[in-house]
C-alpha cells in the first residue's frame, strides 16, 4: 500500500536532483531556472501528499500559491535573461557582474 | 494493486525525466523532459485524489511555463556547448552535496517514522467534507479561509506580468512601426478617430 512516506521519498529525490542540476549547469541560466522549477515541483508534491494523507485541504491551497509564485518567477527570470542576452550576446552566469559597480 | 503499479510507474518516470532535465546536452530536450516530469507529477497527484492541483499543474506548467521556456530557448542564439564546459568539473562537488542533502532528508523521514517527531494535526475546518469532490472542497477552503492570500497571489501575477513586459519592451525613438506613443494615444479624440456612415443596402462602405 502506498503511504505518505513513498511520496515524501519521491519528492526528496526530486528536490535533490534540482539542487544537483543547479550545481552541474552552473553556467547555463536556462537550465538553472528549470532546476528551480523541479525544486518547486517537489515541494508541491510534498504539500499535496501530506494534504491528502492528513485529509486537510490547506496543503493543496498552498500548493496553488507555490504554483503562482513559480509562474511569476519563470516569467520575470526569462525576461531578465532575454534582456541580458540582448545586451551581452551570452547568458554565461560567470560574466554577470554588471551590478558590481 | 493497480494503484501501487501506477505509483511506481509515475515515480520512476518523474525521477528519470528529472535526471534527463539536468543532464541533457540540448536545453530544448531539457524542456521536453521537464514537460514529461510535470505530467508524471500530475499523475502522482491524481493518485492521492488531488485532481484540481493535477489539472492546474498540466495547465499552468505544461501549458504556460514550459512553452515559455521553449520560446526563450529557441529565440536566443546561444552556444550551448560552451556553457557545458564546467559540467564534468562541477560533477564531484555536485554529487557530494546532493548525497549529503539526500542523506539529511532520508534521516528526517526516518526520524519521523521512528515516532520521535510530532506532526501537526489537521485543522478541523479545512477537512475534506465527505461527498464533495476535490475541486468543490478546495474552492470552499480557498474562498473562505484564504481569500486575501488569493487576492495577493493575483497581485503577484499582475506584478510579474507588468515587470516582464517593462523589462523586455524596447523603445525605438525612430518611430518604427508598432511603436507605442503614449502621449499620442492619450490626446486622441473621438471626433478624429471615428466616422459616421449610413451605408445603403447592397453597396458596401467607402472608408
Amino acid at each position: 500500500m502506498i503511504g505518505v512516506e513513498h511520496y515524501v521519498v519521491v519528492s526528496a529525490i526530486l528536490f535533490v536532483l534540482g539542487v544537483l542540476g543547479i550545481f552541474l549547469n552552473r553556467k547555463n541560466v536556462i537550465v538553472i531556472l528549470m532546476a528551480i522549477e523541479l525544486i518547486l515541483l517537489s515541494v508541491n508534491i510534498n504539500l499535496v501528499a501530506f494534504s491528502a494523507f492528513l485529509g486537510d485541504l490547506t496543503g493543496q491551497v498552498f500548493a496553488m500559491f507555490v504554483l503562482t509564485v513559480a509562474a511569476g518567477e519563470a516569467a520575470v527570470g526569462l525576461a531578465i535573461l532575454v534582456i541580458y542576452f540582448r545586451g551581452r550576446g551570452t547568458i554565461a552566469v560567470d560574466d554577470v557582474d554588471r551590478l558590481k559597480g | 494493486m493497480i494503484q501501487t503499479i501506477a505509483f511506481y510507474l509515475f515515480a520512476v518516470l518523474v525521477i528519470a525525466s528529472a535526471v534527463l532535465v539536468i543532464t541533457a546536452r540540448n536545453p530544448v530536450h531539457s524542456v521536453l523532459w521537464l514537460i514529461l516530469a510535470f505530467f508524471n507529477a500530475a499523475g502522482l497527484m491524481v493518485l492521492v485524489g488531488a485532481e484540481f492541483i493535477a489539472a492546474l499543474l498540466v495547465i499552468v506548467y505544461v501549458g504556460a511555463v514550459a512553452v515559455l521556456f521553449l520560446f526563450v530557448v529557441m529565440m536566443l542564439d546561444i552556444d550551448f556547448a560552451e556553457l557545458r564546459a564546467g559540467f564534468i568539473r562541477n560533477f564531484p562537488l555536485g554529487i557530494l552535496i546532493a548525497l549529503v542533502l539526500l542523506a539529511e532528508l532520508v534521516l528526517g523521514i526516518g526520524a519521523w517514522q521512528a515516532g520521535a517527531l510530532e506532526l501537526g494535526t489537521p485543522s478541523g475546518q479545512a477537512m475534506a467534507a465527505a461527498g464533495r469532490d476535490n475541486t468543490a472542497a478546495l474552492g470552499g477552503v480557498l474562498y473562505r479561509d484564504y481569500l486575501f492570500l488569493f487576492e495577493a497571489a493575483g497581485l503577484i501575477l499582475l506584478v510579474a506580468m507588468v515587470g516582464a513586459i517593462v523589462l523586455t519592451h524596447r523603445y525605438r525613438p525612430d518611430g518604427a512601426r508598432g511603436q507605442q506613443d503614449i502621449s499620442k494615444q492619450v490626446s486622441r479624440r473621438p471626433e478624429e478617430a471615428t466616422v459616421m456612415k449610413q451605408p445603403r443596402v447592397g453597396e458596401g462602405v467607402e472608408l
